[in-house]
């Protein structure tokens, strides 16, 4: 395939940034989508230039640190992947391509296609945790039995990988689907019941500061979530922040 | 030759631990607000390890190279973790899991470690479960488990095929309640460049901010590298792009022995590689392993007609095929330990028999499985004259909720269905056994610095086995150095506070900044990935599932050639202080360069085959074992800690002598 690439290039976090034209010839469908940009820098190094910047790490679809939003959607045409996870086949010979960072207010460019998402690392710490040593002194695991049903769902929730697809998707750019994942894991379990208000308070307030939009129930996150969290996860939050506020 | 001494605790095996802990000096709750301690790396070791400490009420200091703790590379572990609970009441024990791990392990794994790993992996689980990590539950409510390769029990807890996800979350969460609290202070996006030692004593090290190109230098009374393993020195590999020997590296060449680097796991199940583009190797989990059979064609002809494309596997017939690990090994079947199950697929696709164009890929194969489970839920749902279809419908409905995102997984990247045909599968580089030695608290040799997770080298001889790396990581850090580490500490509750502006500091700074600078200014015309490339070959080649004298002779030559010419022509562009992601890389790979020279001389050292280490010298001539690994216990039992001497090939060889008072020595057959 011979494609063309118009990309993202902003040298700081200060610099503004534009659109760049790349033609890239030779690509085949086997390859992954990260795996083309490889090629592309390993070019552009040879000819004397700057590769591209761009976040990436497990290439297997778990790490949730690749971030592009591809023709228009995050992670590109595929559903259910990661940008790492998508593959060229997607693509038709001769076509072009834009590629952007995740944009939103709330996760700053740092260089062409890297973002800055410790926002959401700021929201866990506001309340993204079980207030248990890790003493080794708890009970055992089996005398707490927990149905299934309940167990499956709060596996559901908590398979979100922390990739901001959701955010950049959405057009408030609201963290809803991210936030209301954490907090329904704990809501499911009985550990996470002792300081169920506190938690979600917290959590939310915190969302507000960092800048996040709110959400118009659009649902555009969860069909861009290359893990399917659904969009229960934030009804049940709603729910817990009037418990909670009540 | 000086000796090493493991500080292995006197007394009965299973009373060390208990005793040791009643023994050692402890740091009071005001003390230990003055006392720093950094941790490198935040995966299940470095997280786990950050957040105890900050509980107990150390300072800490973590730092990682990606942009949040989270993403750590443990969270793609995919199967489980062990824990000798005994819940499916089938005769487990820690004793059990003890010896399970040390016959795994090959007889190279140090008895105490090992025993005190199991002692704790029960506690793991009840932390885990007390921190909300979502493991799988039964219609009772209560936890399930699954087997894994080489053991006779069911012990591996695990959440869907994301069980390292979960527990990382969980050890991610118990930082975040510490870093909220201002006890862990978080250094995302930083990658440590050198460890400073004062007066013999590990007391900081040098970072590189990866935004702004900064050299930023942090103090403390102890330093923990839990950085991870080396498996991205074969370039293909598991492991995420990022992963790498740097933050290790350093250390040894400032004086920590590095132990059996040649000790590398080849896991037999991952998607064969498509082309030279490839950047990186994706595994299928071992679990797939309790359903799926492995084979490949019994005659020559199928496999050209398969390649060609002109048969389909589907095509040949039950007796066409060659479920060659059931042939060889009956008792174990698909269930043998990794090392053998990835030698056996070498052995067959170096026959000629592999199933791709590359010719090196085998088949996985579910159909067995899936008619299996299909009858087994035709009987129960009284359907005694279910067709075909009806059997294969039910069969994939029960085979897609044990593994379901694996398939799709699988889907995705080859664009077959797994559940129609075979998957094909190779193995590829996935975990490295040795690391930096330990002693019994988990310290280096050099004095302060601690080492643990994959980053050691302790627990898993020369094989792990499946979900102990996962059981290693957390007891490390949650169970094993908060003690150790206090013991140690409790002699510097009167040090204060580490300066920085010191001639130390200010020396391994100016040597952070040469290197870098010298990286920069090469002039070369070659992009870092093309040394990376080089060295994954000829590491892959000779220095991969099988090795010989002669072949690690040139792999020795030639990476010493390879590294001049990494250091004459790479092309780094950009400059120093701002984001840089090619000079980040050529850091990585320049000490690659250097460990994967010290790597071959260790395999050249160890004439044994033992593990994933398979010495073609060495292997049993006749008998029932024919043409196995030859293990030489009369003249190899023992860790090799090699001590930098100025360039790899100088490294002197230390050896620390193995006692197994508690197990008996003995081959280990599958058969």
């Amino acid at each position: 395939m011979n494609l063309t690439l118009k990309i993202w290039r902003q040298k700081d976090a200060k610099s503004p940034g534009k659109m760049v034209t790349y033609p890239i010839s030779n690509i085949e469908g086997h390859m992954s989508f990260l795996e083309m940009m490889d090629i592309l820098n390993d070019e552009l190094i040879e000819k004397g230039e700057e590769p591209v910047a761009f976040d990436h790490d497990c290439r297997e679809g778990i790490c949730g640190m690749c971030s592009m939003y591809i023709n228009g959607e995050a992670h590109g045409p595929d559903r259910k992947v990661t940008t790492c996870q998508l593959h060229m086949r997607m693509f038709k010979d001769g076509e072009t391509i834009h590629i952007e960072p995740f944009r939103a207010n709330s996760f700053p460019v740092l260089k062409d296609l890297m973002v800055d998402r410790s926002a959401f690392d700021r929201i866990q710490q506001a309340g993204g945790y079980i207030s248990v040593n890790t003493s080794g002194n708890t009970q055992d695991a089996n005398s707490l039995p927990i149905p299934k049903a309940d167990a499956d769902l709060a596996m559901d929730a908590a398979t979100c990988i922390g990739c901001g697809a959701c955010v950049a998707t959405c057009k408030n750019s609201s963290a809803m689907l991210f936030v209301s994942a954490k907090v329904s894991q704990y809501a499911l379990l009985p550990q996470g019941q002792v300081e169920a208000n506190d938690r979600v308070l917290n959590m939310v307030n915190q969302m507000d500061i960092e800048g996040f939009g709110n959400c118009t129930n659009t649902g555009a996150c969860e069909v861009e979530c290359p893990k399917g969290i659904s969009l229960d996860n934030i009804a049940r939050m709603n729910r817990e922040l009037m418990k909670a506020k009540v | 030759m000086s000796t090493l001494d493991s500080k292995v605790p006197e007394g009965p095996l299973k009373d060390k631990w208990t005793t040791y802990k009643d023994k050692i000096d402890l740091v009071n709750p005001a003390n230990k607000r003055k006392i720093d301690v950094i941790v490198i790396g935040t995966g299940l070791a470095g997280g786990s390890a950050s957040a105890t400490l900050a509980e107990q009420g150390y300072n800490v200091k973590a730092f990682c190279y990606q942009d949040s703790p989270r993403r750590a590379h443990s969270i793609a572990a995919q199967g489980g973790i062990n824990a000798a609970k005994n819940y499916q009441g089938d005769g487990d024990s820690n004793y059990r899991l003890f010896y399970d791990t040390v016959k795994g392990g090959d007889y190279r794994s140090r008895e105490a470690n090992v025993y005190r790993l199991a002692e704790v992996s029960g506690n793991i689980i009840d932390q885990c479960v007390a921190q909300g990590v979502p493991f799988a539950r039964d219609y009772g409510g209560l936890l399930d488990n699954r087997s894994f390769g080489g053991v006779l029990v069911s012990r591996t807890f695990y959440a869907k095929g994301q069980t390292g996800q979960q527990l990382l979350l969980g050890a991610y969460s118990a930082m975040n309640r510490q870093i909220a609290r201002g006890k862990i202070e978080m250094y995302n996006r930083h990658e440590m460049l050198d460890i400073v030692k004062i007066d013999g004593k590990a007391r900081g090290i040098i970072a590189r901010n990866l935004i702004t190109g900064e050299l930023e230098r942090h103090s403390a009374h102890a330093v923990v590298i839990a950085s991870g393993g080396y498996g991205n020195v074969y370039f293909l590999s598991t492991n995420a792009m990022g992963s790498n020997v740097t933050a290790a590296w350093k250390t040894h060449k400032k004086g920590a022995y590095f132990a059996n680097p040649c000790f590398t796991q080849i896991h037999p199940t991952c998607i064969p590689r498509s082309g030279d583009y490839q950047s990186k190797l994706t595994l299928m989990s071992e679990s797939l392993r309790n359903d799926g059979r492995i084979w490949v064609p019994k005659n020559m002809d199928d496999v050209m007609a398969i390649r060609e494309g002109k048969k389909k596997p589907t095509d040949l017939s039950e007796d066409e095929r060659d479920y060659y690990l059931e042939r060889r090994y009956p008792a174990f079947g698909n269930l043998v330990p990794r090392d053998v199950a990835s030698r056996a697929a070498k052995e067959r696709c170096d026959a000629g028999y592999g199933v791709n164009k590359t010719g090196e890929a085998v088949y996985l194969d579910f159909k067995s499985a899936i008619e299996r489970y299909g009858k087994e839920q035709a009987k129960i749902h009284n359907e005694e004259n279910a067709s075909a279809q009806r059997i294969y419908d039910l069969g994939k409905d029960i085979v897609e909720a044990k593994y379901g995102n694996l398939f799709q997984m699988y889907e995705k990247i080859v664009d077959e269905n797994p559940y129609k045909t075979p998957m094909m599968i190779y193995p590829a580089t996935h975990y490295t056994m040795g690391g930096l030695w330990v002693d019994y608290n988990l310290m280096t040799t050099v004095e302060g610095c601690y080492a643990i997770g994959e980053a050691n080298f302790s627990d898993h001889g020369a094989n792990r086995l499946g979900a102990s790396a996962l059981m290693q990581g957390l007891a490390d850090g949650y169970f094993v150095l908060p003690y150790t580490i206090g013991d140690y500490l409790s002699n510097d509750i009167r040090t204060g506070k580490i300066p920085t502006d010191t001639d130390e500091f200010n020396e391994a700074e100016n040597s952070v900044k040469t290197t870098l600078e010298k990286l920069i200014n090469t002039g070369g015309t070659k992009a870092v990935d093309y040394f990376h490339k080089k060295l994954g070959v000829i590491m892959w080649n000779k220095v991969g599932m099988s090795r010989n004298a002669t072949g690690l002779k040139e792999a020795i030559a030639e990476i010493q050639e390879l590294r001049a010419d990494f250091w004459k022509n790479v092309r780094v562009p950009g400059g120093v202080n701002e984001v840089n992601r090619e000079l980040e890389k050529a850091g990585r790979v320049a000490d690659f360069l250097e460990l994967g020279e010290l790597f071959a001389q260790d395999a050249l050292t160890r004439e044994e085959s033992c593990g994933g280490h398979f010495r073609e010298e060495s292997v049993e001539i006749d008998g029932e074992q024919q043409g196995e690994a030859k293990r030489d216990d009369e003249n190899f039992t023992f860790v090799s800690a090699w001590e930098y001497k100025g360039t790899p090939s100088e490294a002197q060889l230390h050896k620390e002598e193995l006692k197994y008072e508690n197990i008996e020595l003995k081959q280990r057959s599958y058969k």
